[in-house]
């Protein structure tokens, strides 16, 4: 058998088909005038205890609905049902980040009347960075007990997100943690880093990360009208 | 370890290449990993060798090749090559400028360059 050996030039993007699948998800949540948020932290640095606290916020005012992607378990979506708002669980069955299509599968479940849709990423601040999900915004969370030299150490994280979550801010007196550091090191990488302190203990900082996120909504929505 | 999905998602790309160029077997794989991709080269090379079992490129070799970090300034318009943005030194300034806006342009790829492959 004679068998020829060549060579084929490719240049196809590896993640091509996960960024088609979130793009057509950022199209239909910009014709419904949904904002979504996808957040990312390593386990345990409090989304879900912020999104509880942002979800009681803005209940009143707006449509809010949370995805919450772990790897087993409803948990976290039944903590959020419990304030009282609409939940998905996707539960990855081991894979360490949410992928555009599993947030495809259960997207027809999502009313098309809300304003702001959470997406509460597998705890990890590695893998997740990598993945579109067709997300407005993403947020990059840190909790204080983490310690403040992680910037650096998870700079995909950082560079993709355009907000910088800093919580359990209320263990600040606590620990030998450098503020300051932290958000230089953060601005260093990425200078377009919205930064906003936060506990969900005291709720300081609630307030104006809901101001921020209103804001975001109107000027989507004056932009798109 | 997210390489493990990643490298599902170059198999469907792979096996859709050597189907449309008529290859009986490939025999070699070369992807670029951009710096700061996410992705870790020992990791994706042992998801690799994992993966291909079975497949059409059973026996491929990989060789990759991990593009740099690179920026275009808005300020001055020159492209900066980071050397290493997790550096303590690095610092988010143009070198030529100082200006603060810039773009990253390149380091965050992941791409199939090209496959060796095998024709009857
Ligand atoms: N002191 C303090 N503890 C907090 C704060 N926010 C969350 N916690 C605690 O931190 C732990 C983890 O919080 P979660 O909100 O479950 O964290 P998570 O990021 O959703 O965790 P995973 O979904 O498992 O990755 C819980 O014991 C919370 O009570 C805070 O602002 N201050
Ligand atoms: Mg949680
Ligand atoms: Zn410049």
């Amino acid at each position: 058998m004679d068998s020829k050996r060549k060579e084929v030039l490719v240049l196809e993007d590896i993640l091509g088909s996960n960024k088609k699948i979130a793009s057509s998800i950022r199209q239909k949540l910009l014709e419904h005038q949904i904002l979504a948020v996808n957040l990312l932290s390593s386990p345990g640095s409090g989304k879900t205890s912020l999104l509880e606290k942002i979800g009681q916020k803005l209940q009143g005012k707006y449509r809010v609905g949370v995805v919450e992607g772990d790897v087993e378990t409803e948990r976290d979506a039944e903590r959020i049902r419990k304030i009282g708002l609409p939940a998905w669980q996707i539960t990855t069955h081991g894979a360490c980040h949410l992928e555009a299509k599993m947030l495809a599968r259960i997207f027809d479940q999502i009313p098309a009347d809300l304003d702001f849709l959470f997406i509460e990423n597998v705890g990890n601040l590695v893998c997740p960075a990598s993945f579109d999900l067709g997300e407005s915004l993403r947020f990059v969370l840190l909790s204080v007990p983490e310690g403040d030299d992680k910037p650096k150490k998870y700079p995909e994280a950082f560079i993709t997100s355009q907000v910088f979550v800093l919580t359990k801010c209320d263990l600040l007196p606590y620990l030998p943690f450098d503020r300051e550091r932290v958000v230089k090191e953060a601005l260093e990488i990425n200078p377009k880093l919205k930064v906003f302190e936060t506990s969900a203990v005291t709720g300081e900082g609630i307030e104006e990360l809901c101001a921020f996120l209103e804001s975001e909504l109107e000027k989507r929505r004056v932009k798109n009208a | 370890m997210h390489e493990m999905s990643i490298v599902a998602d170059l198999f469907t790309i792979i096996e859709e290449q050597a189907r449309k160029s008529g290859a009986t077997r490939v025999t070699k794989v070369k992807v670029l990993i951009g710096e700061l991709s996410g992705v870790v080269p020992e990791l994706f090379r042992s998801a690799f060798h994992s993966y291909k079992k079975g497949t059409i490129a059973d026996k491929a070799t990989l060789e990759i090749k991990v593009t740099k970090i690179k920026f275009k300034c808005h300020g001055c318009g020159k492209e900066i090559t980071a050397k290493n943005i997790m550096d303590e030194s690095f610092s988010y300034a143009c070198p030529f400028c100082g200006s603060k806006d810039m773009e990253l342009i390149s380091g965050r790829d992941l791409y199939l360059e090209k496959l060796e492959i095998e024709t009857s």
